[in-house]
């Protein structure tokens, strides 16, 4: 029996493997895109099983490897959060290696193949070593390596200018997060010494040590800032919206769905399994940031009409609502409360689990749905079901999943968080106990919100008549597409059906981080029913809801079908008037109308009605013209200012160059002498 | 012996959910003639508008999806299956646990998602239009509707449905504000949740107002049948959670008969009740500018926020 | 009457006070905010009483009555004469909209919650837990003055904050002196005369009501 520690290293190696056939087949990309694939999916595979056997085994796994700088070798490390997240990431790189043979041999001759496919393979071996990283510095080269990767499968059309500065922006994000989480760790790992030496640069070292308040603070608030920066924590999402849509759409799809979870990883990692101790305004912060995110978020998301940015939006509001359950979970965990924190922190995973498959999901939907209709805009779309009748189904699957409905799987989890939200009057602090319920208002929101957007989304691009002027043929995507999402689409509903074995599985988590079940509690009515606290609390059972409303639509359908009924099809009725034409239907942004009405003072909002007179008198318009601009505030209130200041540094320092030997000369003598002075 | 008894509450219960709600809308609207001078049609006359629309054929547009046949099912269906949860009736039903208040609201918000869906199946303007307005109205409502029930599982320190009920009828009469509180903001959201004035009239086809009934107008024969008679259902089951977080007194907690039909008998009068004091205030205000609506539905949010407040600052 | 039943009618009509606070924060129509003030005078004067019962302090009864015949009767008959004889008949403005006036609001109660929190650790008084919604009624007058334009709904605003701070003394020790509460009713009686007569002359010398034009004012460099 082969350990899981093993397994996975032998499915990080694996990745090699395409990377190779580059090389060796490269001159045949039909047949190279098919096999390095084919392999992706597999060594994904061996991770999957990996991360399952090492959340269920209950033991952890240590392994140093004789790989790094002399002396400071590579710590690995198999626990049960580390599994999970291997887990996750294994499964959905699964899914979405299937769909890309298909879809990366859609590409389209002149694109970098070669190129994708030794980034994307490395990108997915770096996840992996994150989350198996037990030391600072195999972490951190995991991490830039992941990073850098991620960079040049942004850069994939790099013909385009606007691709080339998405990337770019998305390089200095990941850049300062890193130099913090870098900070971080140097502060824990110097406390643990003393700022001797570095040679507590392991988890474990600092796992043992006991950090002074002070320090674990700056540590915390560090490597939180650093995260989150990966993460997409508004207000550090500026990146997010540019840098996914110009990914190809198998890559958005692993960046969306779980390059923003490794992030989560660090800081659960980091909070939960090395500081340990740490006073509730922590998670308060983590709570609020959550929750701003979410809200703001969903509200951005709503406001688009590039389908990729949308959806890249909803990453924010997602990594916001997996952030308040383990926000919720640190106010609990510092205030003694070790099963609500339980329940919180499971909330979290759970959310984190479920936004990897459908925004997997998802991303690869538009994938299919830009591949046909080479149209980034929604409204140039319409109508697609019946021409992609496959992908549609997939696609209400990820847009009913996210919009946190029954019986999929995002419900399930909003669900938890909320029955965490109602913990809250246990806790200590009368205040806490008044803001906190707040809170969940606003996840009530955002998930309102989510589902207008979703409506929006699929309506609009799915649903009505085609819009658009091209006059492409559109078809269905291809069998490994249809493969991967509907794979993915399985898991959304397996997830959202029946939780209770799930978390029955990821309690393995909570237990060896916060030394508390939630099997005790929720084993009471078996895998049928959830229920997390007590099921005199709250319960939940998927497979009956879905059971009862499937069984009684069939019923109904049947008793009225005992005939044979009748339904004629007939021209949609044009009350009389001239022919109804596709540019009367609703679009995009004549839906979001309200929410701009309602939610416009978050916004940067341009809006311009035009009307272009008639030759003869300008009181009859013949034509007019509508423009609307939405743009993110946080661009002019942070990051302005901020390239400002910098553009304005650099000028003033490049004044010093001349270009003239002599005074470089004169700098480096200056240089030489005030540090003799000085030392 | 016992088991049999519960599946047969169950059933009960959900016959007396899909044949009663007819009933419940035409008294309401019979209540409404009645406030406004005009002769009413009667109490059963929602049901003959349903039997005619059966028996009529089904004309669809060219372009209409599967999704817009779906629908009438899944909004009929999904009504049922909260009609078999909320205590109604009795307080024993089996298939309660499966469904707490939360998860009731949710399977409304996914009858409502596949409805907006189904109005911009077709592509005409008054689809798009009814499901924009409609989300956007849901949108608002959402955060009320669960401070409201964040302030009644508080209370009963549950958000399963049976236990706050029993914990509300079993507990001695108190005069407690965050339920009063919590009362309003949910008669307001039931307002706004099943489409009346004045967020949106029921009665009208005016284009320029309507919401509900834009994202429902390309329907006929038995789907609208289905529509309609999980709208009526919808209405019901909202004003029976109401009153069963609210005013559970009577609901039967034994098995035996006697109790279940006093149980049916109080719920009748309750329902009576409920259905003028909606109509009172519908006859009372006249119809709101789609973009009041924020007022309105505000106001509903800040009652159910001083309920959780009153929650911890006066009790 | 048991003093348990008495602390939930106490609890019960401070639930009530706010809401009318809250009422009058969202109320758009002069008239109908006179009416909701009147309401605000009327459970107030209840609770007095029921306090002045549960205490036995037999002077509450006294300025219950005074309430009464003052803040539902007396003031609310000025503002309507005044409202009436001004011919105000639009929709009073609000310079922040309804719904962020109210979410203000709330934040307002939540933070008087969290400051008499000390005050209800000490007091032993079975009225201690409405101290906060005294707190959170003054506070929304304020607000009230903060967020309208028309100077008759800036009265209102100043005679709810009163109101609040009537509530306020009799939840936190009982009420105040008798001699202390008759010359603050009087106070106010009269205010609302001053005030009354010099709006109706300000609004037939200006033609208007509205405090933004008191920003002409303002000197010009």
């Amino acid at each position: 029996m082969i350990a899981p520690i093993e397994l996975s290293i032998i499915s990080v190696v694996a990745f090699v493997i395409p990377v190779l056939f580059v090389v060796v087949i490269g001159n045949d990309p039909r047949r190279l895109i098919r096999m390095s694939f084919s392999v992706s999916a597999l060594a994904s595979l061996f991770s999957v099983v990996a991360g399952a056997m090492a959340v269920a085994g209950h033991n952890v796994e240590q392994l140093v490897l004789p790989l790094g700088l002399p002396t400071l070798p590579f710590h690995l490390r198999l626990d049960q959060l580390s599994g999970f997240f291997i887990f996750v990431v294994g499964l959905l790189s699964f899914f979405v290696s299937v769909y890309s043979v298909g879809y990366v041999s859609g590409l389209g001759a002149g694109k970098p193949v070669k190129r994708l496919i030794v980034f994307y393979n490395i990108f997915i071996a770096a996840m992996f070593m994150v989350c198996l990283a037990d030391d600072a510095l195999c972490f951190l080269v995991a991490w830039e390596v992941m990073a850098a990767a991620s960079y040049f499968l942004v850069m994939f059309e790099d013909g385009r200018s606007e691709n080339r500065r998405a990337a770019y922006l998305y390089m200095v994000m990941a850049h300062v997060g890193a130099v913090l989480i870098l900070l971080s760790f140097g502060v824990m790992a110097g406390v643990t010494t003393g700022f001797e030496d570095f040679s507590c640069y392991t988890f474990d070292a600092m796992r043992a040590a006991k950090f002074p308040l002070k320090w674990a603070t700056v540590a915390f608030l560090l490597s939180f800032f650093g995260f989150a920066a990966k993460a997409g924590v508004i207000p550090f999402h500026v990146w997010l919206p540019e840098a996914h849509p110009v990914a190809p759409s198998n890559v958005s799809a692993l960046m969306s769905g779980v390059m923003l979870k490794t992030a989560i990883y660090g800081i659960v990692r980091i909070t939960f399994d090395i500081i340990k101790v740490f006073p509730w305004w922590w998670g308060t912060m983590v709570l609020v940031l959550g929750l701003v995110s979410a809200v703001m978020g969903v509200l951005y998301a709503l406001m688009q009409h590039d389908l990729k940015k949308l959806l890249a939006y909803h990453s924010v509001e997602n990594i916001g609502i997996i952030l308040i359950g383990i926000g919720l979970s640190m106010i609990f965990t510092s205030f003694h409360l070790p099963v609500m924190a339980a329940l919180a922190l499971i909330a979290g995973l759970y959310h984190t689990m479920n936004h990897a498959m459908f925004k997997g999901l998802l991303f690869m939907g538009a994938g299919a749905v830009l591949h046909a209709t080479h149209e980034r805009n929604m409204d140039e779309m319409g109508g697609l079901i019946h021409l992609m009748p496959w992908t549609s189904a997939f696609f209400l699957v990820g847009c009913i999943s996210i919009s946190a409905l029954p019986p999929f799987n995002g419900f399930v989890s909003e669900w938890l968080t909320f029955q965490a939200f109602l913990l809250s009057p246990s806790l200590p602090v009368p205040l806490m106990k008044l803001l906190i319920p707040m809170g969940a208002a606003l996840l009530a929101l955002t998930g309102a919100l989510a589902a207008a957007c979703f409506v929006k989304v699929f309506g609009v691009i799915f649903l009505g008549n085609w819009r658009g002027h091209s006059q492409h043929v559109v078809t269905e995507a291809g069998w490994s597409m249809r493969a991967g999402m509907s794979l993915a689409s399985l898991a959304c509903l397996c997830l959202g059906v029946l939780p209770a074995i799930v978390i029955n599985w990821m309690d393995a988590i909570s237990e060896s981080l916060l030394k508390a079940r939630l099997v005790t509690t929720s084993g009471v009515y078996g895998w049928m029913w959830l229920t997390p606290v007590d099921p005199e609390r709250a319960s939940y059972s998927g497979p009956l809801v879905l059971i009862g409303i499937v069984a009684v639509c069939a019923v109904t359908y049947l008793l009225l079908h005992v005939k044979p009924g009748n339904i004629s099809r007939v021209p949609v009725w044009d009350c009389g008037f001239k022919k109804l034409t596709p540019k009367m239907q609703y679009n995009a942004v004549s839906f979001s109308m309200p929410f701009r009405r309602i939610f416009g003072f978050l916004f940067d909002i341009k809006e311009q009605i035009r009307l272009v007179p008639q030759h003869q008198h300008p009181a009859f318009p013949e034509n007019s013209q509508y423009y609307l601009r939405v743009r993110d505030r946080f661009w002019g209130w942070l990051y302005k200012p901020v390239i400002d200041r910098v553009v304005l540094l650099s000028r003033k320092t490049g004044m010093l160059q001349h270009g003239r030997i002599h005074v470089y000369l004169i700098y480096s003598f200056v240089t030489i002498i005030v540090l003799l002075a000085l030392l | 012996m016992k088991a049999l008894t519960l599946i047969f509450i169950e059933i009960l219960q959900a016959i007396v959910v899909i044949a009663l709600a007819p009933a419940f809308a035409g008294w309401v609207d019979v209540l409404k003639c009645w406030t406004q001078g005009r002769t009413s049609a009667g109490v059963m006359q929602p049901y003959r508008n349903i039997a005619k629309l059966f028996v009529k054929d089904v004309v669809i547009a060219d372009n209409a999806s599967w999704i817009f046949r779906f629908t009438p099912y899944l909004v009929f269906g999904s009504a049922v299956v909260v009609g078999s949860v909320v205590p109604i009736i009795s307080m024993n039903l089996f298939l309660a646990p499966s469904a707490d208040i939360i998860v009731v609201i949710a399977i409304f918000a996914t009858a409502r998602f596949f409805m907006a869906l189904a109005g911009m199946d077709i592509g005409t303007a008054f689809g798009g239009m009814g499901a924009s307005r409609e989300m956007m109205v849901a949108s608002l409502t959402e955060p009320a509707i669960l401070m409201a029930i964040f302030t009644v599982s508080l209370a009963g320190r549950s958000t399963s449905l049976l236990h706050i009920a029993r914990a509300f009828a079993s507990g001695a009469l108190v005069l407690r504000p965050s339920i009063v509180f919590a009362g309003i903001a949910f008669v307001l959201v039931v307002i706004a949740e099943t489409g009346r004035i004045p967020v949106d009239n029921p009665s009208t086809h005016l284009e320029l107002t309507m919401i509900h009934e834009a994202m429902i107008l390309e329907y006929s024969g038995r789907h609208l049948a289905l529509i309609e008679w999980g709208a009526m259902i919808r209405f019901f089951l909202f004003v029976t959670l109401g009153i069963a977080c609210f005013l559970p007194w009577g609901i039967a907690v034994t098995d035996n008969a006697g109790d279940i039909a006093t149980s049916v008998f109080l719920m009748v009068i309750k329902l009576g009740i409920a259905g003028a004091v909606l109509v009172l205030i519908e006859t009372g205000l006249a119809k709101m500018r789609l973009f009041r609506l924020t007022e309105f539905l505000g106001a509903a949010f800040l009652m159910a926020t001083l309920g959780v407040i009153a929650f911890f600052i006066l009790e | 009457m048991n003093l348990q039943v008495l602390a939930q009618v106490n609890s019960f009509l401070a639930a009530l006070v706010l809401l009318t606070a809250f009422a009058m924060l969202s109320q758009r129509k002069i008239n109908s905010l006179v009416t909701l003030f009147a309401w605000q005078g009327l459970f107030l004067s209840i609770n007095t009483a029921v306090v002045g019962f549960v205490a036995s302090k037999h002077h509450l009864y006294i300025s219950s009555l005074l309430t009464l015949s003052i803040k539902v009767i007396l003031l609310p008959y000025i503002l309507h004469v005044l409202v009436v004889r001004l011919k105000i008949r639009k929709e009073v403005e609000t310079i922040v909209n309804i719904p962020t006036t109210m979410l203000i609001g709330i934040a307002l109660v939540i933070f008087s919650y969290h400051l008499t929190a000390p005050v209800r650790e000490m007091s032993t008084l079975i009225t201690r837990s409405t101290l906060a919604v005294a707190l959170a009624t003054v506070m929304i007058g304020l607000l009230m003055m903060i967020t309208r334009k028309h100077a008759v709904t800036q009265i209102i605003g100043f005679l709810a904050m009163e109101n609040g701070l009537f509530f306020a003394a009799t939840s936190a020790t009982y009420g105040m002196p008798l001699v202390v509460e008759l010359g603050v009713a009087l106070d106010v009686l009269i205010a609302a005369f001053i005030f009354g007569i010099f709006f109706f002359h300000i609004s037939t010398t200006f033609d208007s009501l509205s405090v933004e034009q008191m920003e002409s004012l303002r000197e010009d460099n």
